[in-house]
């Protein structure tokens, strides 16, 4: 089926060529940084990742998401789903392809990666992170193309593909687990070290991932002859806002125990996020951002008439969308570090190169959606016009 | 029997299956049985010295923090420290590697301190390095058994196998990790001759710490930093086996009130401080 | 056949680009290294062994020193006993191997530099100062 990714008109070939300018500049930003290191990048001794990880943490968010398609659809049948499950899966190919470079750029040896594999260490969650990222991208590949393959072939499923599909929703929740526990387990960092890590991530995942899925289903519509369907659409939609919802009062959870029980190691990270602290306040305009796009998100989601309408839709996909990337990206992972463990603060800005790399990343990402979604709509026009 | 073409496919495929599972089944089955080190990499799996073992050697560091901060700019153990394992000085605080360094009681006990604390030590610098815990944080999280516990206490650091990832320097509660984001042979241009050619550098790419000189350990000497403070006759870093209760180590706490670095976590410093 | 000139032509360049090392080095062929075993330290052993025998060293000294490197770092073990010779040495590529060899560009690099081997241990480990010779 790849052939029908190497047929499209002359948009699709500039989209395409823009990607690999992206991705051509960014590699030669990475081989700068293979060459001179690490500290090409704006991390320091005391903020040790940074933009690297902070996309692959959100990353995982969305790539988890798919599940929120497969069970409804799988589990309970849910029939205006059964066109569309196969964009999600296909947004999670591409998320966790991307997770899985955003690691290879940020690690100091890339070259002796495969350590990871020759001395497997069970009791780091990194350990297990990767086992579980590459058995959810295998597993998405294996559902994802055989089902398409089935549609196009106008069969239903083979049965072997069942399990995999069940598989595929504890799997989901287990990626974003797994990267929270990476959080979650630190004894020294105060922001991280909270029991409702792994559920933030989750209610984040939930309603990031839909809510980029509901804008590419939206673009889809609009650049090719399938339509994904309003229900469809709107049942995502729904999705996203409680999810939305949730994720909001979780952080607000957070603010709950920090400052009631007013323990300093508690509240300083979001203090620093929020207000500033010892006069060191890079974020706070990008932490109330965050949240006053998550209130205007939630508000268009939450009402009807709004979210029925498709420019007040898009406003608040997107907007959902940045504020959970600024919270989850930005805020957890710089904050966590800020203040370091001598309670002082070092700030953190990502530098050119980083950048750069950071978006061919996204555009290595943006082409293998792009490929996977040609393919998928080429066979979804197909169904539809027979 | 009639087998398929489809059918010998699928067979071959789930055995294929099998093959590469059983490598990873049998190691998180028996953890670090197919490594050909011994009781060290095991150990080091657990990520602590083995439960009900008393180990021989507990190796710790006793600072006197009150001897120490009568010294005035003295940098000696720092000066030895870097000179003998070849640490770079970077100049840019944020890329600074440092494995032993001064700092006041305000930055190392920040849950100790308040407006109240005596005129003695307020502002005063003393020594801090890895904290060698007896329940490691970072051992537990690296991905590749790079730092590991051995025995004798030390949490040591195998900079060939360091894939760089920093989960170590995340999980260290006690900002005692170094990263190498460039070069360092960089830093020594012109500076050559500085090298000490008995020990290497790290390169980019690497964590680095403190590891208590095993290197000197292993010929009976102590670590360089009490070396540099005993040839000082400050006698302000006391280094022995806490498990010998003879030690100098044990006999000075019996003496003096000590405190250790964010005992609260759970992860039972080896470097006690004299206050 | 369709495009046979396009063909051929893509065909010409393809093992235009496939030879090229061979065309390149044509002529360049090198005679095998020796290495040079005239260091001053090893010229002053009376028994002018190194720590295993000469073949052992030739086909496996990488597998012997990744075995000294997890004894010394992971195991603590720093004594190492020869089977040649039965002498104790340090375990240390700085200051075993190279307190010998340090004519790393005679020895080390002779055989590297044919094979086109660059081993980074350097990277960390300090090359010795090669006697008379300025940094």
């Amino acid at each position: 089926m790849i052939e029908r990714a190497l047929k499209g008109n002359e948009k699709y070939w500039g989209w395409v060529g823009l990607l690999l300018l992206l991705i051509g500049v960014g590699f030669a930003c990475y081989i700068y940084q293979l060459y001179n290191g690490l500290g090409i990048t704006g991390m320091s001794r005391d903020i040790s990742w940074g933009v690297y990880i902070a996309q692959f943490t959100y990353l995982v968010g969305v790539a988890a998401s798919a599940v929120m398609l497969v069970i409804p659809k799988y589990l309970h049948n849910y029939k205006k789903y059964t066109n569309v499950v196969i964009f999600g899966e296909f947004l999670a190919i591409a998320a966790v392809t991307m997770c899985m470079l955003f690691i290879i750029v940020d690690i100091g040896q890339p070259a002796r990666v495969l350590n990871v594999l020759l001395h497997p260490t069970p009791n780091s969650i990194l350990f297990w992170d990767m086992i579980v990222l590459n058995g959810y991208l295998i597993i998405n590949v294996i559902v994802g193309w055989n089902t398409l393959l089935a549609d196009k072939k106008d069969v239903p499923s083979p049965g072997w593909v069942k399990p995999f599909i069940y598989l595929s929703i504890p799997w989901a929740a287990s990626i974003h687990t797994v990267t929270a526990f990476l959080y979650a387990g630190l004894p020294g960092r105060h922001l991280w070290l909270t029991a409702i890590m792994a559920p933030r991530f989750l209610a984040s995942a939930f309603a990031s991932g839909p809510s980029l899925l509901i804008l590419l289903l939206l673009l889809v519509k609009s650049v090719s002859k399938f339509d994904p369907g309003k229900e469809a659409i709107q049942s995502l939609a729904k999705t996203v806002c409680y999810a939305m919802i949730i994720n909001v009062f979780f952080l607000c959870m957070e603010f709950f125990t920090a400052f009631y029980s007013n323990i300093p190691g508690h509240m300083y990270s979001l203090q620093y996020l929020f207000a500033g602290l010892h006069g060191h306040d890079r974020l706070v305009p990008w932490m109330w951002t965050s949240a006053f796009l998550a209130v205007v998100g939630i508000f268009i989601m939450l009402v009807p008439p709004l979210r029925k309408q498709t420019a007040y839709l898009v406003l608040g996909c997107a907007s959902i969308f940045l504020s959970t990337w600024i919270d989850k990206g930005v805020g957890l992972v710089i904050g966590g570090f800020i203040p370091n463990p001598f309670e002082t603060v070092t700030e953190y800005y990502p530098t050119f190169p980083e950048i750069a790399i950071s978006i061919a990343i996204w555009a290595i990402g943006a082409l293998v959606l792009t490929i996977l979604y040609k393919i998928a709509i080429s066979v979804r026009e197909e169904q539809q016009m027979a | 029997m009639k087998a398929s073409r489809r059918e010998f496919l699928k067979l071959a495929g789930v055995s294929a299956l099998f093959g590469l599972g059983a490598n990873a089944a049998f190691e998180l089955l028996t953890p670090g049985a197919l490594e050909a080190s011994s009781e060290v990499a095991h150990g080091a799996a657990h990520g602590e010295a083995a439960e009900g073992v008393q180990a021989a050697t507990r190796w710790a560091m006793v600072i006197d923090v009150r001897k120490c901060i009568l010294q005035e700019d003295c940098q000696d153990c720092v000066l030895a420290c870097n000179s003998t394992h070849n640490i770079p000085t970077v100049g840019n605080p944020k890329e600074e590697i440092k494995w032993i360094w001064k700092d006041t009681f305000e930055h190392l006990f920040p849950d100790q301190h308040s407006q109240y604390v005596d005129e003695g030590l307020e502002g005063k610098a003393f020594p801090v390095m890895c904290n060698h815990c007896q329940y490691p944080p970072c051992v537990r999280v690296c991905p590749t058994k790079a730092t590991f516990k051995r025995p004798d206490g030390i949490v040591m650091m195998d900079m060939h196998r360091c894939i760089g990832c920093r989960f170590c320097m995340a999980a260290c509660p006690y900002g005692a990790r170094s990263f190498n984001w460039r070069d360092p042979r960089k830093y020594f241009e012109g500076k050559e001759a500085m090298l000490n050619p008995e020990q290497p550098t790290r390169t980019k790419g690497v964590v680095e710490k403190c590891t208590f000189c095993p290197e000197r350990l292993a010929k009976g000497l102590e670590p360089a930093c009490v070396e540099a403070c005993k040839k000082r006759k400050s006698d302000c870093l006391i280094f022995g086996n806490l498990n010998d209760p003879e030690s100098e180590v044990r006999k000075i706490l019996r003496k003096r009130t000590s405190i250790r670095r964010k005992p609260e976590l759970g992860t039972q410093p080896s470097v006690f401080f004299l206050v | 056949m369709y495009d046979l000139n396009k063909i051929l032509v893509g065909l010409a360049i393809f093992l235009l680009f496939f030879t090229f090392p061979i065309l390149y080095g044509m002529g360049s062929a090198v005679p095998a290294p020796k290495p040079k075993l005239d260091t001053p330290e090893i010229q002053k052993l009376t028994d002018k062994k190194c720590v295993e025998d000469t073949h052992f060293m030739r086909t496996s000294h990488m597998q012997f020193l990744n075995y000294w490197r997890d004894k010394a770092v992971r195991e603590d073990h720093r004594t190492y006993d020869s089977k040649l010779n039965g002498k104790k040495y340090d375990i240390s590529l700085q200051n075993t191997c190279m307190k010998c060899h340090s004519n790393k560009k005679d020895f080390c690099d002779s055989c590297h530099t044919y094979a086109s081997v660059k081993p980074y241990c350097w990277d960390c480990h300090i090359e010795p100062k090669a006697a008379k010779e300025s940094m």
